[in-house]
Order: C-alpha cells, then structure tokens, then sequence
C-alpha cells in the first residue's frame, strides 16, 4: 500500500511533453483529398445541379459545396491531435493555419487539373455530367488561366480559413461556427423560413433577410450572422451549468421536466401546421411518419441492441393491414372499417409479425441478427408483391381507394390535416419510449445489450425481452404504415424497399442511437431536408452514405447522444480523463 | 413433486442438492452423477482443475444447461427444468467467473441489476446500505462507469451485484482468479464476512488451499466426476489432495 502511495506522489513529477506540432505533410493529403472530392461532386453532377439554388448574396450552393471542400478539409489539416497523456496542450497558431493553406492549394491544384483534363478529353461517355457547361462552371466562363487563379488561390484563401478555425480561441470559435452553420440554413431553407414569416404574421422579415433572386441578401446574411453569434456567445457558460444540471438531475426532476417538455411541444404543434401551410405540412408528414418508425427502431437497436435491418416489414405490414380492412377497393375482402375499428387488428398484425420475425432470431447475435432480418424484409416486400397472395393484396397494383383518415366526427384529408394525427402519435410514442427506457424491461434490454448470459443470471427474461423489443418496434412502425396508408390513400410493394429500413436506421444512427430527442431532430433533418431542397433527392443516398461513413469513423454515438451511449463509445476518453484526474489528487495530495 | 433428500449430518435439509446430475453439451458428457448437498449456513467448495466441468456444474445449477439424468433441488423443491430468472427469483444468486460486470455501466446500475427481480424498494434500499458497509470503496465509486474499475473493485461490486438479489445460495465462480495475492485473501475473508452474515456460500475453486481454509465442507471434481467429499479439514491433510491440488511435494 506504502509503495502505491509512493507511485502516485511521484506522479506529478513526470514531465508534460510538447505535443507534436501540426503536421504540414499531411496538409497535402488532405489537400489531394479535398481536390478529390471538389472533382467528384463536380464529375458526378452535383456542382450544375446546385447551381439553381442561390444561397447567400447570390452564391450558390455549387459553388458553396465546391469551396465548401477547400473550408472541411482546410480544418482536418489544421485541426492539432488529441491530447495524450502527459503531453502539453497542442501550440495553435500560423502553423495552422499554414497547412489550412497548403490544403487549399493543393485542392486547387488537383480541380484546375481537371478542368485541363475535361478541356482536353472528352469523358462524357462515363461521366455524363462532364459537359461544356460544367467547364464553363468551373473556369467562371473565362478560360482555364483564370480558372487556375481562381481555383487554386480561391482553394488555397477559403483553406486557410478553415485552418484557422482551430486557431480561434474556444469561447469565440464555437459561437462563429454555429453562427455560420445558421446563416447556411436561413439561406438553404429559405422556401421554410420565408414561409413561417409569412405564417406568423410577420411577412416584412422575408424582405428584410432575403433578397429577390433568393437567397440571403447581403443585409440579411448579417443580421443572421450577428443574432447567432450575439445568442451563442451570450448563453455558452449558461449551456454549460444547464447541461451538467440536466446530467446530475433526480429521476423526479427529469420527470417534471419531461412533462413541462410535452406540455411545449403540445403548444407547438398545435400551432405549428397554421403556420407551415399545406406543402411544408406535407413535408412535416413524411418526416413524421419516418420519426415514429425510427422511434421503434430505435426501442429494438437503441435499447434493446438488436440490429434489425429488415424493419420496413412491420411498416408494410401496418398499411396493407390498414388498407385491407378499411379501404372498398381491397381485392378479396373488404370490411371497409374505420380506422379507429381498424387499429387493434392493426396492432394484433404487428404483434404477429414482431414475433414471426423474432422468435427464429432468439439466439442469434449482431451480424447473423442483421442478415437475417435484413431477408426477413425483402420477404415481406415479395410477399405482397407476389401473384400467390395477390388475390388478397392485389400484387404490383397494390391496394388503392383507401379512405381519408376519420377520426370520430374529425375527417382527416389535406396534409395540413395529416400532420395533427401523425405528431399526436409521435408524442406519445417519444412518451413511451421514454417511460420505458426508465422501466425495469429497459434496464433489462440495457444490460442484455451489454452481455446477455450474465443479464440472464440476474434474472432477466432474455426470450422475453426481446420479444418485447419486437412486437413494440412492430407496432410502432405499423402505426407509421397506416397512417401513411391513409395519407396517401394507396399501398403498393414498392413503397416497401429495403431503403426505407436504411434511411430509419441512418435517422437513428446519426441523430443519436438510444436518444429520444436524437431520433427526433434527425428524423426531421434527415427526411425532412432533401424534400425541401430538391435539387438533393438525385444525390441523397450518397450524402447519407457519407453522413453514416462520417458518424461511424468520428461520432458513432451521434449528434445529440443518449447519456448511456456516450460513456459506452467514448470509454477511452473517459478512462483518460479518470487517469487525469486521479493524477490531480495525487497532486492535491502531495502538496498538501 | 418429488422432494429433496433428509439425510444431512444433523437431520437438516440441503438448501442445495445435486442428486446424480449427468450433463451434456450436445454429444458430449461433462458431469457424470455428480451428487453434492449444501445445508443452510455452509461454505462449500468445489475443487478441480481446468475443464473438469466445475462452471458446468453452476451452469447446471442455474438452468443454463439442463441435467439428461438427475434432478438439482433448492430448499427441498426440483427447480431443473426451470427457466433460469425463476431459479434467480428463488433465492440462488451468482459472482460469475471473471467477474463479468456490465463493463459500461455504472456502478450503481450494475448492484441494481443485481435486484432486476425485486420490488421492495426498501429492502434494496437496506442491501445497498449492506454492500457499502462490506465494500466501503464501492460507495465513492457509484457514478464510475464498471469498467475502469479495478480488478479488487470489480471483484467488490461483482459480489455486491450478486448479493443485491438477497440469495439463498450464492454461487461463486473462481473468485480469485486473477487477482493479486494480497487481494485473493481479502476476498475470501470477505467470503466470510458474507457466511457470516448468514448467506449459504458454494464456491468453485483452483485455489485449493485458501478454499479450503475458508469452507466447511469440500468437493474435489476430476473429469465431470466427483473423487472425493470430505470436511474441509479431512481434505487439508488428505495425502492424495496434497499430492494433486494442495501443490505440496513430498
Ligand atoms: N457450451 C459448451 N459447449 C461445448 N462444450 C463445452 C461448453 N462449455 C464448456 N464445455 C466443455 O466442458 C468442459 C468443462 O468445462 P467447464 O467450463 O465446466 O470447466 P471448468 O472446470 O470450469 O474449467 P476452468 O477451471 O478452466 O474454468 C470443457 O472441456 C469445455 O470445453
Ligand atoms: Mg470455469
């Protein structure tokens, strides 16, 4: 015991090494990339086909996703490692940067190369967006010397930029870059913001922020600009004290918080259609319909860790049960209910399917988990498509004549309509999950995640549980699929592809596996974004091929994490911090 | 129901039998009528070396494999052929080998899951009080996530987890593999502590000396079978335990 005192007291001691400094080699290689990816999305067609939309005093998104590689990966080379033990905080400074810069040029340089390339060669035959046009796009329609001044000092400028992000000091860095991250939105999402002025009453602010053309006017920009910052800059040490309150608050407390949370939300949404108009009502739909599915996922992966990629089944299975039972047109049968007569089959058919799908995956485990429901969703999909069954599902015709939604005397039609229903079963569906991530089958699901033969010896009912998990998971996305079936008044196999299950589990993986309000916000961005900008829908499963590949390598608990998520994937971090401050006693200690 | 044997030393009834258990996993036989019997307020031990099918045989206990012969009994009633959260629910509780914490949970949820099954919020209450005056070092560890414990801690809270259940029996599986010397002592005085306390205690074993001097009674298992069953002192100076487990060379 003596000794380990002895150890510890010596601790201190230890001198603190410089950390390495930045390394400007490696400033090329994010250079190379930056320049790659610049010639990617300008190859593949993402530079014309965002040239419409003007985002900022007349810059467009081309352009800005263009330039916007040079800022990203002017960052990465400038961005000093992570702290190790016994190393002094990493210098920042021109060195910074200085490799921002390189990075910009050397991205510069590899795009005014590629316009040479195109100028010269003709690769149309592969690339078919590689036209005239995109040269002209590229050379700002003055020829290739020009183009080499704008593309690699414009590269190398906006590089250093990024660069010198890491070099700002903390309290200002984070308030700017959120601050910009809004102007982008206000000017990405004007169609949204113009239309909520508009709503609210208060149509002079769409004047005052954007300008004719659309887009930000430069006024507007501004005003954005210096609000965000102003916000941001003001309330940091208050964010602070209120999330370490939220992390250390009592279980009743959070409970009291929660309601007052749905009580808002209530208020909100109450008001929120009024304001939105038909078509982004329409938009809230979809993002909705997706929000509840996502928020049983999330019961079967966030909590109870099974992975489950075949889950669109138990979404088609709640339309076609929808459809069956209450629409005229249902081929072999049709008892044309209501939808309230309706819902307990509805529940009893995803019931059904949960335990179809989980019972012969009881003991299986993550991959083998993943393959099999990931057929076990396609299955689904052939089922209804299929001729045997089409005497009852109509095959490749689907099912149509599907009633509006009744509700009692309330008759649900327009998207304006749609959206109190639907985000009336979000709430209580992002209730339930909350009540049960605190009740005792979460902790069960918790601690099976974690390693199930022990679970079981504690006395959890691992059939049992899982079971759960999927006949819950199935009934919520059920209720997704009939409310989507009522909404857009058919059912057909295609609306089921293997895709819907990707983009439900993207929304959870990115927004925050295991996090409510995660699930929420990415629901939203996620299905919610590409319907406002259209221009993405070609380009949106390479953005969230991107997004994914980006979570896993740097953020794999997600934008808004759940508590327990965020010990679990930053382990090492926090075993560093505990060594960290273990050394900080023992100094205590020693100096006392 | 068929009921448990009456035959202890003093007319008692086992709290845990094994009555001529043979297991299997798939084709192949581990314990071959293994029969051991634990009254209420003993130390067990069970001793062998590796594979000899000492985990089997906790394994069998808690219906994680069922018997192909024979029968396990708690109290007096069968629980072989119930599912295992019943036999939990029952009384026998377990510190599996290599502890097994939930590695990224905290300390806290960890002893909670110890009590999934119970409802008495004040019982728990009154356990939790108990586990930190066993382990007063848990209690200032209680937000830390289990697995940057060390390895004397997680051996505290993987039997404060265990003993949240409030058990009948608590099993133990290899307690003192490794840990440290010094710690492996300490561990079984706190298996003491706990007998004393008035938990019934069977415990697996390499460690045939520090076993030993703890237990009431001993079981040495060799391939699934049992060899030998004596007290604790008969089995000390029994020559062929020297010679195989006692490491003395003659
Ligand atoms: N799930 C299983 N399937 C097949 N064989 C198994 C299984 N589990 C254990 N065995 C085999 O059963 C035998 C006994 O294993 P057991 O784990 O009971 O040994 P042990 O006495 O606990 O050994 P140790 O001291 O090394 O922990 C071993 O030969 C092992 O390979
Ligand atoms: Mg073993």
């Amino acid at each position: 015991m003596a000794q380990t005192v002895d150890a510890r007291q010596a601790l201190p001691e230890r001198e603190l090494v410089p950390s390495p400094p930045v390394d400007l080699g490696a400033a090329v290689k994010w250079g190379l990339i930056a320049g790659m990816t610049a010639v990617f999305v300008s190859a593949i067609g993402m530079v014309q086909a965002f040239e419409v939309r003007s985002v900022v005093v007349g810059v467009d998104l081309g352009y800005l996703v263009l330039f916007g590689a040079a800022l990203v990966f002017g960052y990465a080379a400038a961005r000093p490692g992570e702290q190790l033990e016994g190393f002094l905080a990493p210098e920042r400074g021109v060195r910074n940067v200085a490799a921002g810069l390189i990075a910009g040029l050397v991205g510069g340089a590899v795009l005014w190369l590629f316009v040479l390339l195109i100028g010269a060669v003709d690769i149309r035959s592969v690339f078919p967006s590689v036209s005239p046009q995109l040269r002209d796009l590229l050379t700002f329609g003055r020829g290739a010397g020009f183009a080499a001044a704008a593309l690699i000092g414009g590269f190398g400028l906006v590089g250093a930029l990024g660069g010198g992000i890491p070099v700002l000091p903390e309290r200002i860095r984070a308030p700017l870059v959120n601050a910009l991250a809004w102007v982008l939105a206000f000017g990405l999402f004007e169609d949204l913001f113009a239309q909520i002025f508009r709503g609210a009453k208060v149509p002079f602010l769409e004047d005052l922020l954007y300008q004719p053309g659309g887009g930000l006017s430069l006024v507007g920009a501004l005003i954005v600009f210096v609000l965000f910052f102003a916000v941001y800059l003001s309330t940091a040490s208050r964010r602070e004290t209120v999330r370490s309150r939220i992390a250390t608050m009592s279980p009743s407390e959070r409970r009291r918080w929660v309601g007052v949370g749905l009580v808002v939300a209530i208020v909100i949404l109450a008001v929120l259609p009024q304001i939105l108009g038909n078509f982004l009502s329409e938009v809230f739909d979809l993002a909705g319909i997706f929000l509840m599915m996502a928020l049983g996922l999330n019961i079967v992966v966030g909590y109870a860790g099974l992975l489950d990629l075949g889950y669109v089944a138990f979404f088609a299975v709640g339309a076609y049960t929808t459809a069956v039972l209450t629409s005229p047109g249902s081929p072999r049968w049709s008892p044309e209910m209501t939808f309230v007569a309706a819902l307990p089959f509805i529940v009893l058919a995803a019931a059904m399917a949960g335990i179809m799908v989980g019972t012969p995956v009881l003991r299986m485990r993550g991959d083998y988990l993943a393959i099999v429901t990931l057929g076990f969703g396609e299955i689904a999909r052939l089922l209804f498509l299929s001729d045997w069954l089409k005497p009852y599902f109509g095959g490749a015709q689907g099912i149509l004549q599907i009633p509006p939604l009744e509700l009692g005397p309330l008759t649900f039609r327009s998207s304006l309509d749609f959206f109190y229903p639907i985000y009336a079963f979000v709430l209580v569906f992002a209730y339930v999950s909350w009540a049960l991530q605190n009740s005792r089958i979460g902790r069960g699901w918790m601690a099976m995640r974690e390693d199930e033969p022990v679970a079981e010896v504690m006395g959890v009912d691992v059939v049992k549980a899982k079971l759960t998990a999927f006949v819950i998971g199935a009934i919520l996305a059920s209720f997704g699929g009939a409310l989507f079936a009522h909404k857009i008044g058919s059912v057909f196999p295609h609306s089921f592809q293997i895709l819907v299950s990707i983009v439900v589990l993207v929304i959870i993986i990115v927004g925050g596996i295991g996090s409510i309000p995660g699930v929420v916000v990415g629901a939203l961005i996620l299905v919610g974004a590409p319907e406002l900008l259209r221009e993405f829908a070609e380009f949106r499963y390479l953005i969230y091929g991107v997004l994914l590949i980006f979570m896993m390598l740097k953020k794999p608990e997600g934008f808004i994490p759940s508590r327990q998520r965020a010990r679990e994937l930053h382990q090492e971090e926090m075993m560093q911090d505990a060594w960290l401050r273990k050394e900080e006693e023992a100094a205590a200690a020693a100096g006392s | 129901m068929e009921t448990g044997a009456d035959r202890g030393g003093d007319g008692r009834r086992p709290i845990l039998e094994l009555r001529d258990v043979d297991t299997h996993y798939g084709p192949i036989q581990i314990l071959k009528d293994v029969t051991i019997e634990i009254y209420p307020g003993e130390i067990v031990c069970l001793l062998g070396g590796n594979a000899s099918g000492k985990t089997t045989t906790l394994k069998t206990i808690l219906g994680y494999v069922e018997p192909s012969h024979g029968a396990v009994f708690l109290d007096g009633e069968e629980i072989s052929g119930l599912p295992t959260q019943e036999r939990v629910r029952r009384g026998i509780s377990m510190v599996p080998e290599n502890r097994r914490l939930f590695k990224r949970m905290t300390v806290r949820e960890n002893l909670e899951m110890g009590a999934y099954l119970r409802d008495d919020r004040e019982g728990i209450e009154e356990d939790m009080e108990r586990v930190f005056e066993l382990f007063p070092r848990v209690k200032d560890r209680l937000n830390q996530r289990a697995g940057t414990l060390s390895g004397g801690e997680q051996q505290m809270v993987a039997v404060g987890r265990a003993l949240m259940a409030r058990p009948k029996v608590l099993l133990m599986d290899e307690p003192s593999m490794g840990l440290a010397p010094v710690l492996v002592a300490q561990n079984f005085e706190i298996i003491e502590q706990i007998h004393e306390q008035g938990t019934t205690v069977f415990v697996v074993e390499q460690n045939a000396n520090m076993a030993l001097s703890i237990a009431d009674r001993g079981y040495v298992l060799q391939t699934g079978q049992i060899v030998l069953a004596d007290t604790a002192s008969a089995l000390l100076e029994n020559p062929e335990m020297k010679k195989a487990y006692l490491g003395e060379l003659e």
